[in-house]
Formats: structure tokens, sequence, C-alpha cells
């Protein structure tokens, strides 16, 4: 059992307008382990990317608002920081990479000059020499040649944006690298590649990482642990073998993996999860996913479901809950 | 936005939203916005029965017995120098100035838009030729055009109608365009030309309405601007020609007078100002109402 | 780079002569001529038209065009005054000097108000920074130069006898016209920065500049600021067309002999080659400012820079 890193014990986040309150997380217990990769699955809306900003306190400070809950890094309490403590963690040992590279990077600073700063702002009285080199070597890293340092983001793809995202993140060798679907918006070829290197990468550094997608193939070639989540709770979780290899599963899940086209089989028509993610500014008061589940109760609709453990796989779903 | 066939019962459905309500609410929810529209229905309703308020005998008839005298109960807003009552005067002044700022702002709009919509549409050669001679147009400042143009026809509403059209077009012409650059370009333009739609068809039936919110928000913005341009050119004497009592032409003849009657120029800058206020609150209310997420 | 900036230049040149077509074109629908203008309604119907074929003024418009770019340009000759029978020239000149200062004036103050107050007004939404600044700008976009100008006069000449309601014999007889014309721009300026900002501190890498560790002051000051002042600048090159309407009614206003003046003047008295000048000096004075404000953000903006750059040249 490797050491944990991170741990999240009963996170609840809610936006708060004023036409209504959407509760984007409700309750959710999260656990990264040293140079471990946990994968965050669900369909947008469902909590991840809120989840994920949490842990950064980087929610838009006007309507975001973490009701209860702890986020732990290495035994701290990162809500209950200051400001001076959450800048000092930030870049360096915790790093995000967000989903859209074109919108990521500043438009009027050269890719070294941002690379730099990350370098900057984590080493006080660094020479300018050293962080050229290191600038240098990160570039290398994600295989952009040094000598373009100077070029500003709109001179480069898609794809290579997202690299100089990902050398940004990592400039300091954080811990913890989280990325918020770094593959979603490329293009699919594009996709392998940028989804080995970050693999190749956190092998070498021993970095741990908190995956988010909605896509599964990710999650097995990159994960060791998954979570599912689904209007804003951990539906299932578990090791990967869990999840791919195990019999029972959440109804959610077993919806996600029936709704993957098959090479093999000849299906006529897909099957998707009928319906859609309850509005979470008005959630239900039994179990989210009831209304679009094929093996519902009467239990269902009346009381939330309690979370079912067996060994490492958790399954929050009536089904079974009082009967094992 | 459609509903979704619901396969059971329970299932989240999606409400179809009337869009003019939607605004409406959002329009609503602005003090401003709803203050500038009380303010100017006032202003209006004032205007509009103005020959019940305050005959246009008022305005212009002159009595050197009364002149210059203060705020009374005979007359609200007191006398200018040939004893006119300065209330009615400020009221016919407004109806024209008003007037001809709407007029303006509306065939501005129309022919900005409609060149906009053309040079964005058909691209290439009709493209490039309007955006040259745009250019050339905004390099003149527009009070210089306006001045050439008064001088060159004369004084008068069409002539003044005219001048302010011109000036004030070319603000149009690069925003339709732009919009109908981004709108072109949509699937369901395709759409609609793969399935034979002509392109004024399109134009009027896609384009358009899209870029309408944007269209209404910087009309309404420029009937301010022109009501306060227009009066600096009856200040000037470039205006309709007296008698008409323009606020502008009552702040040039209060100058005189200054020192013995300061209110004959602080209650026309005050109409000036309460009226260019009130279009500006509607126009600010109704750029939040139709983006929401401007606002932070 | 230089490419850039010498096609932009280059390209001045057929601007400004189609600025001189339209001015032109337009000013050819006044009615009367210029012989009778010059001679006055008593002089023979005769010599009236020996003058009027001598001026040129039987030639099709495109000729008398063409004949006027060429004066203007090889002798400097803009025709003579209906109203004082001197060479147009000599009299607009030292008005075109005093009018751009004034302009300059005008402009500068606009920035420095405007723009810093808008900037803080962002950083600080919804405190007293941001309320108070952005009532004010709302409320002072509704009030015309000229009003500003005469509460101005009101109070500052008449009541408190500080500063000289006329003319331009100290430099204090510029500071009433100056933030005249100033202020309304300045007010737009405010909200326009103010606008600029919050959408730049929208932006997603405003988001990452903090995932970075970056504290506040960074994020706002470097980042996001860098961003917010592009559309500014061009912004400032749209508000000269006001401010200068605005130089116009202050110089009629405050009885400063600039072009402006001269311009409303003139008209009143139908001379024709004054008014034709002065509105060619103006917009020719214009078109290179709004030219200098495209370079300056063009050299300013990495994208349009680098786009130019890539013949290191």
């Amino acid at each position: 059992m490797s050491e944990t890193i991170l741990d999240i014990k009963d996170l609840w986040v809610i936006y708060k307008t004023d036409l209504e309150t959407v509760h984007a997380v409700n309750g959710i217990d999260l656990r990264i382990g040293k140079g471990k990769t946990l994968g965050l699955v669900g369909e947008t809306g469902a909590g991840k990317t809120t989840t994920a900003l949490s842990i950064l306190r980087l929610l838009p400070s006007n309507t975001g608002r973490v009701l209860k809950g702890s986020i732990e890094f290495h035994g701290q309490d990162i809500l209950g920081m200051n400001d001076g403590q959450i800048h000092a963690i930030r870049g360096e040992k915790i790093a995000m990479v967000f989903q859209d590279p074109m919108t990521s990077l500043n438009p009027v600073m050269t890719v070294g000059e941002q690379i730099a700063e990350a370098i900057m702002l984590h080493n006080e009285g660094i020479v300018t020499a050293e962080v050229d080199r290191r600038v240098d070597a990160m570039l290398g890293m994600v295989g952009i040649q040094a000598s373009r340092k100077d070029e500003y983001p709109h001179q480069f793809s898609g794809g290579m944006k997202q690299r100089v995202v990902i050398a940004m993140a990592l400039a300091c060798e954080p811990e913890l690298l989280i990325a918020d679907e770094p593959t979603t918006a490329l293009d699919v070829t594009i996709q392998a590649q940028v989804l080995t290197m970050i693999k190749d990468l956190r092998n070498r550094l021993g970095t741990s990482m908190l995956m988010i997608t909605h896509n599964l193939g990710i999650v097995a070639r990159t994960c060791d642990d998954v979570a599912v989540m689904y209007a804003g709770e951990i539906v299932e979780s578990g090791t990967v073998e869990d999840l791919f290899l195990g019999s029972r599963h959440h109804p959610y899940t077993d919806g996600l993996f029936g709704s993957i086209p098959s090479l093999t089989s000849r299906a006529a028509r897909l099957t998707p999860i009928p319906g859609l993610m309850p509005d979470p500014s008005a959630l239900p008061k039994g179990c989210a996913f009831e209304a679009r589940c094929a093996k519902r109760m009467d239990i269902c609709l009346q009381r939330h479901p309690e979370k079912a453990t067996e060994g490492t796989h958790c399954i929050l779903c009536h089904l079974y809950g009082e009967k094992s | 936005m459609e509903s979704v066939t619901a396969v059971q019962p329970g299932i989240q459905t999606f409400k179809k939203q009337s869009q003019a309500k939607e605004v409406w609410r959002r329009f609503r929810k602005s003090k401003g916005a709803v203050a500038g529209l009380l303010m100017l229905s006032v202003i209006v309703f004032l205007l509009v029965f103005a020959d019940f308020i305050a005959p246009y005998a008022l305005a212009t008839q002159q009595d050197l017995a009364i002149k210059l005298q203060g705020p009374s109960f005979s007359h609200l807003l007191g006398t200018d120098a040939f004893g006119r009552d300065l209330f009615a005067r400020i009221i016919h002044g407004g109806r024209t100035s008003l007037s001809i700022a709407v007029l303006a702002t509306i065939s501005s709009c129309l022919l900005g838009s409609a060149l906009g919509a053309i040079a964005g549409y058909f691209g290439g050669r009709i493209d490039s030729l309007i955006m040259r001679t745009l250019d050339i147009f905004m390099s003149i400042p527009d009070i210089l055009f306006t001045m050439a143009v008064v001088f060159a026809l004369g004084a008068g509403f069409i002539n003044l109608l005219l001048a302010l059209t011109l000036a004030y077009f070319t603000n149009y012409v690069r925003l339709v365009r732009s919009q109908v650059l981004n709108l072109a370009e949509l699937d369901y333009v395709e759409a609609a030309r793969a399935g034979g739609s002509g392109s004024t068809r399109i134009i009027i039936t896609h384009i358009l309405p899209n870029a309408m919110g944007v269209i209404i928000v910087n009309t309404t913005l420029n009937v301010a601007k022109i009501i306060l341009y227009e009066s600096t050119l009856s200040f000037l004497g470039l205006g309709m020609p007296p008698p008409a009592p323009e606020w502008g032409l009552l702040l040039a003849d209060a100058r005189e007078y200054m020192r013995v009657a300061p209110y004959l120029m602080f209650f026309p800058a005050m109409a000036i100002v309460l009226c260019a206020t009130s279009v500006n609150l509607i126009g600010d209310g109704l750029r939040d109402a139709l983006d929401p997420h401007l606002k932070s | 780079m230089y490419r850039y900036v010498i096609k932009r230049v280059l390209f001045l040149i057929p601007t400004i002569l189609g600025v001189i077509f339209i001015i032109l074109l337009t000013m050819s629908f006044t009615p009367g001529d210029p012989a009778r203008a010059l001679l006055g309604a008593s002089a023979p119907q005769a010599d009236v038209e020996t003058l009027n074929h001598e001026l040129g003024y039987d030639l099709p418009f495109t000729k008398k065009y063409v004949n006027y770019v060429t004066n203007m340009v090889v002798h400097q000759d803009f025709g003579t005054s209906y109203f004082t029978k001197q060479s147009v020239f000599d009299e607009i000149w030292p008005r075109y000097l005093i009018t751009i200062k004034l302009a300059f004036l005008g402009v500068f103050l606009a920035s420095v108000m405007g723009i810093p107050l808008g900037i803080y007004a962002a950083v600080r939404q919804y405190s007293l920074w941001d309320t108070i600044p952005s009532l004010m700008a709302f409320l002072l976009a509704a009030v015309p130069a000229f009003v500003l100008g005469m509460v101005f006069l009101f109070y500052f000449s008449l009541k408190l006898n500080w500063l000289p309601s006329y003319g331009i014999d100290s430099w204090t007889s510029y500071l009433m016209p100056a933030f005249a014309i100033s202020i309304p721009p300045a007010a737009m300026n405010l909200r326009f920065t103010k606008s600029s900002m919050l959408e730049s501190i929208r932006q997603d890498y405003v988001r990452t500049a903090r995932a970075k560790g970056a504290p506040e002051r960074v994020v706002i000051w470097k980042h996001a600021l860098k961003n917010a002042l592009l559309p500014v600048i061009t912004n400032i090159g749209l508000s000269l067309g006001s401010l200068i309407a605005g130089a116009v009614v202050a110089e009629k206003l405050f009885s400063i002999p600039g072009i402006g003046s001269l311009i409303v003047d003139r008209i009143g008295y139908k001379d024709e080659p004054v008014i034709i000048a002065g509105t060619i000096l103006i917009a020719i004075c214009f078109t290179v400012v709004m030219l200098i404000v495209d370079l300056i953000y063009a050299w300013i903006d990495p994208r349009i820079r680098a786009k130019y750059a890539r013949t290191k040249g």
C-alpha cells in the first residue's frame, strides 16, 4: 500500500449565482497514492473539473464555494491554507494542465517566458543562465526544439501548444499532476502522441497523476485506480482491474462500457444510456441515477444509496448495499 | 431549445423558453435599465403631447415685457431674452432633436448594415471595394463631414438627416460584416445553402436575426451619441435653422446671458444629459440582457 | 516589420487622395460660383465669366480635382478666400498649429485620466474605486463637450474669475478647453478599459498563471493588463473623431483662433475655399494619427509583429 499524498474527504462544492445554486460536488472521497495515477471518469457536467479546481483552490471566486470537507496534501488541509502557502504549492507541488490548449497560454508572452515564469516563481534567487537551461531541458523533454522558445503561442499547432502547457506544468517537477482532459481538444493522432509523452514523463519523474477524462480507453492505458463520477458523486471506485475486469458494477458504469462502439460485434445501433444527467440545481432526493437506471427499484427513488465496499472496490448503489 | 423525447417518465427534459421573454426578464433585473426606460417614457410622453402641455406659440412668441425672468408658476423654467417660455422651448426643441436622432440612427443603421451584410456575405472584390471606401469615409472626422454637407446643401431637416446618416453609417458596416463572416461559416447556413436557399434569403432569414442582438445594442447607444452630436451641431449653428428651438441653439443663445440668467443654460443642458443618460441606461441594460456572460 | 510599416504608409496616399475626392465632391453641390463670390454681386457678368474660366470653374469635376491636388501639393496653394481675398494657406497655417496643440492636449488628458482609472476600477471591482469613477464616467458620457465648456466658463471664469474666458494669451487659457474636450473621451476610455480588463481577467491563460502559483498581483498586472491594453489602444484611435468635434466646438466657445473656429465662422460667409482647405488639412492630420495608432498596436501585439518579422529584415 503506497503512501497517500492527496486525500479528499467528504467534499461538497457549490456554485452560487443570483438565480440558482448548482450542487457540483456532493460528498466525494478520493485518494491518490504516491507515484500512482487515478482516473476520474464521467460525462460532461459530472463535477470532475470542479473537483480538480478545488484541489488547487482555483474555483471562480465570485460563485464557487466549498461547503464542507477537506483536501489533505501530505496531511495538510489545502482548504485551510493561507495565500502564501497555496501559492507555494501551486505549480511546484501540485500542477494542473487544462483542457483547451488554444486558450491556456498567454498570447502576448513567448513560450520560453511562460515556462521560465513557472520556474522563477518557485526558485528565488535563481540565475538567468540556470533558468534558460531548465527551460531548454523542459522543451526538449516534450519534444520541442529549444530554439523555438522565443516564439509566441499562436505560432504553434494545438498539439504543440499542449506540450508547452505540459512542459510548463512539469517545470518544477511537481509531486502531483492534475490533467483535465488534456487530449480532448486535440486530433486523434496527436492525442496518442501526447498521451504517450505524458506517460513517459510520469514514469521518468515518478509523478502522481489525477487524469480526468470521459474516455475509458485513456483510463485503461494510463491509470492505476479509477473513480466514476456522476452528478457530483463517486458512484464507483477501485483499481483499474476492479473496473475493467470485475463482474459487479454500478449500473452507470455498465452503461458507460456498454455505450462504447465495439469493433468486433455487429450491432446495428449503439446503446447509449437514455436520458440526461439531472439538473444540478435540483437534485433528486434518492439516487441521482434512478431515472435512467435499467435496474432501478422502489427504494432508489426514496433513499440515497450507501457505499458498498469489497476490498478496493466501492460501489454506491442499493443493489449491492444491504444485500452483501 | 427543443424538448428531448422522454424514454421513461421522469427523465430530464429541457423547457422551451421564448428568447424575447428571457431577454426582457434579464433587462428588468437591472435597476438602471428600468430607470432609464421610465425616464425615457416620461420624456417621450412630454414630447408627444407637447402641444397640449405647452403650445408651440409659447415657444416662439416674443414678449419683451417678461424677458429674462427666472422660474415661476406661470413660466415653469423661466423666460429667455425675448420673453419666450423656456419650458415650452425645451419641449419643442426636444421633438426636433429626438426625432432627428432616431431617424438618423435608423437610416444609418439600415445603410450600414446592408453594406456590411453584402460585404461580409459576398466577400472578394465587392468586400474589398466596400471596405476601402469605408476606410476613406472613416478617415474624415464626422464633424467635418457633417459641416461640409450642411454647407453644401444648406440647412434643413432632410439635409441634416442625410449628413448624420453619412457620418454614422460606418459604425454598422464593420460590425455587421464581422457578424456575417462569423455566422456564414456556421453549419446551418451551409445546410440552408445545400437546401437551395438563395443568397438574399439566407441573409435575411438566417444571418440577420442572429446579428440582431449586437445591432440593437449598438443602435440604442448610437441614438444617445447622435443626440449629443446633433446638439453640438445646432450649437454651432449648423442644425435646424431658427426659430426651431433646438437644445444646442438654446445653449448658444444662453451664452450671452450667463451672468444674469444662468438657468437659461442649465435647464437645456440638463435636458440633453437626461435624455442621453436614459438612452445609455437602456442600451447598457439591453447589452447585459442579451449577453449575460459579460457581467462577470 | 518594416515592410508592414512601409506598406501602410504608402497606402496612406491613396486614402488621402480619396478623402480629398469625397470632400471636393460634397462641396461641389454648393450653389454659386467662385468668380461671383470674389468679384461681388454688382460685378458685370462678362467679368465673372472670364474669371470663372481662368479659375477653371467650367472644367469637368475630375479635372478640377486633379488641379486642386496639384496646386495643393506642388504650390501649397489652396486658393483665395472669398471673404478676405487673401491666400487661404497663409490664413490657415498658423491656426492649424494651434488646433493641433489643443487636440494633442486633449488626447493626452483623455488617456491619462481614463485608462488608469479604468484599470483600477476593474481590479477593484465593486469597491468605491469602481463604483464612483464608473458612475461619473457614465454620467459624463452623456454630457457633450460644449456643455462642459459652458459650465466651466460659468464657474471658473464668471464666478471665480480664475481662468481667462477667451483667447490664448497664457497657458491657463488652454486649461478649460483642454479639459472640456478630454473629459467625455476620458469617460469612454475608462469604461472601455474597465471592460477590456474584466474580459482579460476572465481568460483561461489568467487561470493558468494562477495555477502556476503566481500571486494575484502578478496575475493582474503582468498577464491580464498586457492583453487588455491592446484593444484600448485601438479604442483611443476611434475616440479621436469625437475629440476633434469637441475641439471645433471648444475653439468656438472659448474664442480660440484655431482651424475649427475658422471653419465654423466662414460657413456663415460662404467662404468655400477656406472650408475645403480646413477640412482637408484636419482630415489629413486625422488620418495620419490613426495610422500612427495602428502602427503602435501592430508593434505591440506580437501576433502581428511576428507575422511580418518572419523575414528578419
